[in-house]
């Protein structure tokens, strides 16, 4: 009778436990707060080879911090594949990390949630202003006329790489500045029997990024000036399959690249099979697989004119890093500190230079590091030649729904079906009726 | 009070006075004492299981985008917009939705099948001992062993166009094909996608056949191969009757795993699946996680969860009746 006794009242306590944990799940929605001034946890991106390096990169640099201000930084490296997500479950819960890192495009998506601190005038001036901060990486911080969600924090841009034995072996003698040159040049290329161009035609973000610059070329944009869709325009219908004619119709990118999602085209580039790569910064990760900084070129991205610039001329989207505060951190002064520490003159060369990446931050911009040839290209490339993507909140959905269409007509180039103007406007029409009625 | 504890039963057994009201607490206590015991694990069903489904439930009915998932509270109420959405199939939502029904259908059908005819196949031959048998058995449950992730990535290498093994084999050795298959990508996708899953499955069958097959005494087949019934026979009147209500369960549980399987083809073929083997569980976590539209997202879930348990009750009321018919 003891043990049932025992038993019973063993069971009453842990019903009553889980009771209270499952009541005391909830979480405040109101803003931050300084409960725990003395720590910080951030959420790192992906940004190194691997993230045992993003680690070694940041470790130092968050020690530094602790040594500066008292607060203990908790790291954690989250992958491109779940990082989305995790901050997505963090919004909806209520808890998540103090500080993180979100892919610029996401800016407007993530701002419509409201789970980001916005960047309004004081709160900028508690990081040394927004002048400090060059305009194209501002660009991609929220919708325009609204307050900023996140700070820029490291910038990149699309590049051509090309490796220079195959073009010497080919008889070329400079990259390609247009794309009836990089055609006319993958005729050389293919002779000696190595591929063209690489692409991952199966990841969606990738695609997104290609075609929304080939749009730019044709003078289109995936959304009107108000923010509505408009996919089926047919300047950017044109504009989609051009860039899957480049392994359709022009034969430049091989039909096996059509289902290449984890880098598998860098790895190509890097073992001398392909000769060239539309990648953005590169080289850490180039180096990374073994291929040494002298066997390969840097130039812009190919425009239909030859000269990039602005308008017509775009070749690359603002790529980039923003680090933002979650609005229900514990530790809003902290973060803010750890903000301004991450987009200091100093870190900005350490962390830039380590990923190499550019500054946003445009002192540090003029550093000696950054003024290595193919770091100059992509510096060129942000101050001159670069647009934002679309900073509209429906921007995660566009990336998902067009990246999609462009994945299904690369299947169809590489199963060897016709990619014509209809099947594109097909694809690119089911895309815009899956986006949010806005 | 412990005191009191010991001594009750005693008192109850002996007869004599005062019986009546002595004996209601220790009875009460007896009536309760098993919902008492049973309560942690009915919370816990509770908070595992009831409360996210209700939530869900509760979701599906609201417009539950990104601009209120932080605060999930104040999204609005939109009534069964996001059901009218989602079974609308002349709009595309709907459209694609029943497409994707239709492949999950076909899929399911034919790897449930396969699974259970390559699992039953292989039981039924490894009944009889023979050398090795131990070692065929412990090799055939690999796959089901294996974590998912670690199984179906490897199949993904096998899979790829350039350097996997399956187009080295169908292609450069045995000259099967023209020129070397898209597998992960376009039509293929679907044999693809059916071929990790039947392997992935069907040691699961073979397992639980295995098991059935232990409970047919040896007598019937010895009795039957004397009234000069054949291996064909002694499998269709002997082992299949007796098999039954290990099948029963053994096809309800493959179709509802398969029906509902979110990894094999989520780490084949990451966030968009190609057309031809985009099944339900995928369709709908891209409805909702990667468009950001949980409302819809959980309108479609609680739709399948409908149509699971229609089928499934379906499914145990016909099985059984004909059981009892059967029986009888």
């Amino acid at each position: 009778m003891r043990r049932i006794r025992a038993a019973a009242v063993g069971a009453v306590t842990l019903s009553l436990a889980l009771a209270a944990t499952a009541c005391g799940g909830g979480s405040s929605t109101g803003g931050g707060s300084n409960d725990s001034p003395k720590t910080l946890t951030y959420w790192a991106s992906n940004q190194g080879a691997s993230v045992a390096v993003d680690k070694q990169v940041l470790q130092p640099e968050l020690d530094k911090f602790e040594k500066q201000t008292g607060i203990k930084v908790k790291l954690e490296v989250v992958p491109w594949s779940d990082l989305l997500n995790r901050i997505l479950t963090a919004t909806t819960s209520g808890q998540g990390p103090d500080v993180l890192n979100i892919g610029n495009t996401w800016s407007a998506s993530l701002q419509a949630t409201g789970g980001l601190l916005s960047w309004d005038e004081k709160n900028f001036a508690k990081i040394g202003g927004k002048e400090r901060f060059s305009d194209t990486a501002l660009g991609s911080t929220g919708v325009q006329g609204k307050d900023p969600a996140a700070v820029p924090l490291y910038s990149m841009a699309y590049a051509l790489y090309y490796n220079k034995k195959i073009f010497a072996d080919a008889g070329i003698s400079k990259p390609p500045a247009t794309w009836d040159e990089l055609i006319a040049d993958g005729k050389k290329i293919k002779a000696k029997g190595k591929s063209v161009l690489g692409a991952e035609g199966a990841n969606l973000s990738e695609n997104i990024h290609h075609v929304f610059v080939f749009a730019k070329q044709h003078g289109a944009d995936f959304f009107t000036a108000d923010g509505k869709p408009d996919f089926t325009n047919p300047k950017v219908v044109e504009a989609v399959k051009s860039y899957v004619d480049l392994m359709a119709k022009d034969q430049v990118i091989p039909a096996g690249d059509a289902e290449y999602a984890q880098n598998q085209s860098v790895s190509d580039f890097a073992k001398g099979k392909q000769a060239m790569l539309l990648w953005q910064s590169a080289a850490s990760n180039l180096k990374s697989q073994g291929m040494s900084q002298d066997a390969y070129g840097v130039a812009p991205v190919p425009v239909i004119s030859g000269t990039p610039g602005a308008g017509t001329q775009v070749n690359s989207a603002v790529m980039g890093i923003n680090i933002a505060v979650f609005k229900n951190t514990h530790n809003l002064d902290g973060a803010t500190k750890f903000v301004k520490f991450m987009t200091s003159d100093a870190e900005q060369k350490i962390l830039n230079t380590a990923y190499t990446s550019i500054p946003p931050v445009k002192a540090a911009q003029g550093d000696q590091a950054f003024n290595a040839p193919d770091t100059a290209v992509l510096r060129d490339t942000l101050a001159k030649s670069a647009a934002a993507l679309p900073q509209v909140p429906a921007e995660s959905q566009f990336e998902t729904a067009v990246g999609t269409a462009v994945k299904e007509l690369f299947a169809d180039a590489a199963a060897g079906r016709a990619v014509t103007t209809d099947s594109v406007k097909a694809k690119l029409e089911k895309a815009q009726q899956q986006m949010p009625a806005a | 009070m412990t005191t009191t504890a010991l001594k009750q039963p005693v008192r109850e057994t002996s007869p004599g006075a005062a019986r009546e009201p002595r004996r209601r607490p220790g009875r009460i206590r007896r009536v309760t004492l098993p919902y008492l015991l049973l309560l942690p694990a009915l919370l816990l069903e509770l908070l595992v299981h009831l409360v996210p489904m209700a939530i869900g439930i509760v979701m599906s009915f609201k417009q539950l985008t990104q601009f209120y998932i932080r605060d999930w509270g104040t999204a609005p109420w939109n009534g069964f917009d996001n059901y009218k959405v989602s079974v609308d199939f002349d709009a595309p939502v709907g459209k694609a939705l029943l497409q994707s029904f239709g492949i999950t259908v076909g899929f399911t059908l034919l790897s449930v099948g396969l699974c259970w005819l390559i699992g039953t196949a292989a039981a039924v031959y490894m009944q009889d001992t023979f050398r090795g048998r131990g070692l065929l058995r412990a090799l055939f449950l690999v796959p089901y062993a294996l974590p998912v992730y670690a199984a179906v990535i490897t199949w993904v290498f096998m899979f790829q166009h350039d350097n996997g093994l399956v187009n080295h084999v169908l292609h450069d050795q045995l000259h099967l094909t023209d020129k070397p298959s898209f597998w992960l990508i376009g039509d293929n996708s679907f044999y693809a996608l059916l071929t990790v899953s039947v392997w992935k499955g069907w040691p699961f069958a073979f397992l639980i056949v295995t098991a059935g097959l232990q409970n047919i005494p040896r007598e019937l087949y010895e009795a039957a191969a004397l009234d000069g019934a054949g291996m064909w026979q002694q499998i269709r009147r002997i082992t299949l009757p007796s098999l039954r209500p290990v099948n029963q369960v053994l096809v309800l549980v493959l179709f509802l795993w398969t029906f509902n399987d979110f990894n094999t083809p989520y780490v084949l073929f990451g966030k968009a699946a190609p057309e031809a083997a985009d099944l339900i569980s995928v369709h709908i976590y891209q409805s909702s996680f990667v468009s950001w539209n949980f409302g819809t997202g959980s309108a479609m879930s609680v739709l399948l969860l409908l149509f699971l348990l229609v089928v499934t009750g379906g499914y145990l009321l016909l099985t059984s009746r004909g059981r009892r018919a059967s029986d009888a």
